[in-house]
């Protein structure tokens, strides 16, 4: 009888062991702001498309460049501004599509028209064009050698799907549009959207005909993500198991996570520097002494020890320390000093002080709120009278980058690896073309010239030398007061392997269960 | 004075143990509220005097960086808790007590004149106190507080966000004072003293007034005295929620908000102290208004 009974028990536990097909419940603060995979160049919104979409190249858990759509790229020997890309064969879109070439001509066109976010990295490029039915060439104005590097976040969509449904250019979310791609998908990625709530939970189903099956095989077979706004729940969603991985334990649960069985914390330093811009085009911030005078009633450690718990690593300079470029010397952050502050404000006029309104995102980086709060306290000690404007970033970066506001927060992280990309974001002085998302008033034609340059310049020893006297002149102007880099902790179920990735992107084809 | 302290209401007053405990608490609470200047240690809504490094302090130990004492702790920001909650405290309770203030005319008005005039007037009023009725209050308090916030400019929004509360409390609360009053007098309106006011030619807004209204004001005390107890708790909702009181300026919801998230990772007092505070005083105010209509309702006797 016994001997029977445990055949039965081992039969159930045969057949309820996961095999290769398992849900991963997961949660981060906020959610994706929009599926379209041009429209927003966002942390978590690519972190979402990733799962659906591919680009040519991509980033692994460790932060390498792997081959995706493309399977391999080079440029020209007789032709150093023309790079070549093989594409891979026989890789079907979602709804069963063939992906050729000219979705590649068509996404990266779509990705440079207006409404896109993502036309910064492709600043250098001049053409793009078919070779054959797998073959694109990607022309670029002067020789770029770092041009993939751009390439890693870049995703591909279906030439046919998006005529047939409209969607011929991103929509732009800042004017608060919408298309067909907000909510719908038709990638050739790992998983496939089932269904979509925004803000509420969005389900995804693996993809029997990924191309990357044989390469990766993916264990998880469902994907149900739901964003958690406040830290206690989305704590306590781990704790009591109702999700298997949160990529933002609050630093106040690192410890209880831990300690908790059947769960661990995985932690990584991340390549992202948080900030706040200034306006230098008007008001008080267009004083540079006020802005050298804010930049050193920061307290940096304090914000480390008190407000991060120790998971941030302060920093001078708006660069995370995997990026070309970055140097001990720029990172060294100033020294903390209220009574030279006060004296630069004094200097600068404002001996009694100003009022100014600080926006600040509340789901979008860790503690953001927090330390917004705290930089209320440390400019009212050099007499700034700050309101504080707490908002989901749904609604903060359009205020963010629309250059209404004359004091905010924003994180950015480098997908390139290089200077470049934050130059050209955050420095240039904004057009239509780069500098989106410097609405910081900061320009000076010098400084586009010298970054439009990098572009194409081969000898990478005389780049360098550019970057590092660009980073000079940013550092003067200080329309920027960086605050630190993040270091992540995502907490997830002990049966999990899965390695943090740099860049804050699971991509959950390369999970396994242990 | 000495007429009061020889009334039934009186006598049965000190013969309710609990309506003297409530009533004790709730004056106590008030009178903390009024002195808070006096009283606290720190001025909690000067972010200026905070000092980051004080953050998270337990309650009577030395905080390990600056060694400082404080009786309840600290909050995140490094604001001692106890100043905070006496802080916060006063804002509660002038929001509710604001609020209550502006349920009470409006449903006083309205109830008076849909009762004593009657007809379409008391259909219109009152189904339009039927519809309000369908809806949570605090879902009208939020619809209200997000209209006034789209429609304020963002540097006003802080310096508004009390009169915002009251008003989406004030307003999401009328309904069930205007129904008793108007219950009341439909009542009263049929009494001879009130055919006799109008027999010597008294006008209507005297008579409901000076007549009327002083006769049916007995259950609109003890109608907001619970009310207050429902305001209080609306505004901590709100706060809580995140739309209300501002992290800067901390209500008791907003102080309870906060300490929320770290209930995990031990630093109970956050969350704790300006709950309990909370408690008592929502406690205390709701049983002091069962008592009172317990006492003013002769029917119950």
């Amino acid at each position: 009888m016994i001997k029977k009974l445990l055949t039965m028990a081992s039969a159930v536990v045969m057949i309820t062991t996961p095999t290769f097909s398992e849900t991963i419940r997961w949660a981060r603060a906020g959610d994706s702001i929009t599926l379209d995979p041009h429209a927003q160049n966002e942390g978590p919104t690519h972190a979402l498309a990733h799962q659906m979409y591919d680009p040519l190249l991509q980033r692994d858990m460790a932060g390498a460049i792997i081959p995706a759509l493309a399977t391999s790229w080079k440029a020209l020997d007789n032709n150093p501004n023309v790079w070549r890309f093989k594409l891979r064969q026989g890789v079907k879109f979602h709804d069963g599509a063939d992906f050729t070439s000219e979705d590649v001509v068509f996404s990266l066109n779509r990705a440079m028209a207006d409404g896109s976010e993502m036309k910064e990295l492709l600043s250098s490029i001049k053409d793009i064009r078919a070779v054959d039915t797998h073959t694109v060439d990607l022309e670029t104005h002067g020789a770029n050698p770092l041009l993939v590097n751009n390439l890693t976040n870049m995703f591909i969509m279906d030439k046919g799907w998006s005529e047939a449904n409209n969607v011929l250019t991103p929509h732009d979310v800042a004017k608060g549009e919408t298309n067909f791609a907000t909510m719908n998908t038709n990638g050739t990625g790992a998983f496939i959207l089932v269904s979509r709530s925004v803000d509420e939970k969005t389900v995804l189903k693996s993809n029997p005909n990924y191309w990357g099956n044989n390469l990766y095989p993916t264990e998880v077979s469902k994907i149900i993500y739901t964003p958690i706004q406040s830290a206690a729940t989305r704590v306590a969603a781990l704790l009591s198991g109702q999700v298997d991985i949160i990529q933002d334990v609050p630093v106040q649960d690192l410890d209880r996570v831990r300690e908790t069985n059947g769960l661990k914390v995985a932690t990584a330093a991340q390549n992202r520097v948080i900030f706040f811009g200034l306006d230098t085009a008007e008001g008080p911030t267009s004083n540079l002494k006020v802005r050298q005078a804010m930049n050193i009633a920061i307290n940096r450690e304090a914000i480390k020890k008190v407000v991060m718990r120790g998971q941030s690593d302060p920093t001078g300079v708006i660069m995370p320390p995997f990026v070309n470029g970055w140097t001990e010397k720029l990172n060294a952050y100033p020294k903390y000093d209220l009574e030279e502050a006060k004296k630069l404000m004094s200097e600068a006029g404002y001996e009694d002080g100003f009022s100014i309104t600080l926006n600040c995102p509340n789901d979008r980086y860790i503690n953001d709120e927090a330390i917004c709060q705290s930089a209320v306290g440390m400019m009212g000690q050099i007499g700034i009278d700050v309101t504080l404007d707490a908002k989901p970033k749904a609604q903060h970066f359009p205020i963010a980058k629309g250059g209404e506001a004359d004091f905010y927060m924003l994180g950015w992280g480098v997908p390139t690896f290089d200077s470049h990309y934050i130059f050209n974001y955050l420095v240039h002085t904004q057009t239509d073309k780069r500098g989106s998302w410097n609405p910081t008033g900061f320009s000076n034609s010098a400084v586009d010239a010298m970054i439009v340059s990098l572009e194409s310049e081969t000898d990478l020893g005389a780049r360098d030398g550019t970057i590092a006297k660009i980073w000079g002149t940013v550092q003067d102007a200080q329309m920027y007061l960086p605050i630190h880099n993040q270091v992540l902790n995502w907490g997830m179920s002990k049966n999990i392997k899965f390695d943090v990735q740099p860049e804050d992107k699971p991509h959950f084809q390369f999970l396994s269960f242990e | 004075m000495n007429r009061f302290l020889k009334s039934d209401f009186f006598y049965d007053f000190l013969r309710a143990p609990i309506a003297v405990a409530s009533f004790v608490v709730v004056s106590t609470l008030i009178l903390l509220a009024l002195l808070a200047n006096f009283i606290a240690p720190t001025n909690p809504f000067d972010p200026a005097s905070l000092n980051l490094m004080n953050g998270f302090t337990a309650p009577m130990e030395p905080n390990a960086f600056t060694g400082e004492i404080f009786l309840m702790g600290t909050d995140d920001q490094g604001r001692d808790l106890f100043s905070a909650i006496l802080f916060g405290l006063r804002v509660s309770l002038f929001v509710g007590l604001m609020a209550v203030l502006l349920a009470t005319v409006i449903g006083v008005f309205l109830g008076l004149i849909a009762g004593y005039i009657g007809g379409w007037l008391d259909s219109l009023i009152m189904r339009l106190a039927d519809i309000q009725m369908t809806f949570p209050s605090i879902l009208i308090a939020m619809l209200i507080y997000g209209v006034a916030r789209g429609v304020l400019p963002p540097e006003l929004r802080d310096e508004m966000a009390i009169t915002v509360l009251i008003l989406s409390i004030g307003l999401s609360e009328w309904v069930s004072i205007a129904r008793t009053v108007r219950g009341s007098t439909l009542v009263e309106k049929e009494k001879e003293y009130v055919a006799a006011a109008r027999l010597i030619g008294l006008n209507h807004s005297r008579i409901m007034i000076r007549h009327i209204l002083p006769n049916v004001l007995s259950p609109v005390l003890v109608i907001a005295t619970i009310t207050l107890a429902l305001a209080i708790i609306a505004e901590a909702t709100l706060s809580f929620l995140g739309v209300g009181a501002p992290p800067t300026k901390p209500s008791l919801g907003t102080l309870i908000r906060v300490g929320q998230d770290f209930l995990f990772s031990g630093e109970w007092w956050i969350l704790l102290f300006p709950a309990l505070t909370l408690l008592a005083l929502a406690l205390s105010v709701n049983l002091f208004g069962d008592w009172l209509r317990d006492t003013l309702n002769p029917r119950l006797k």
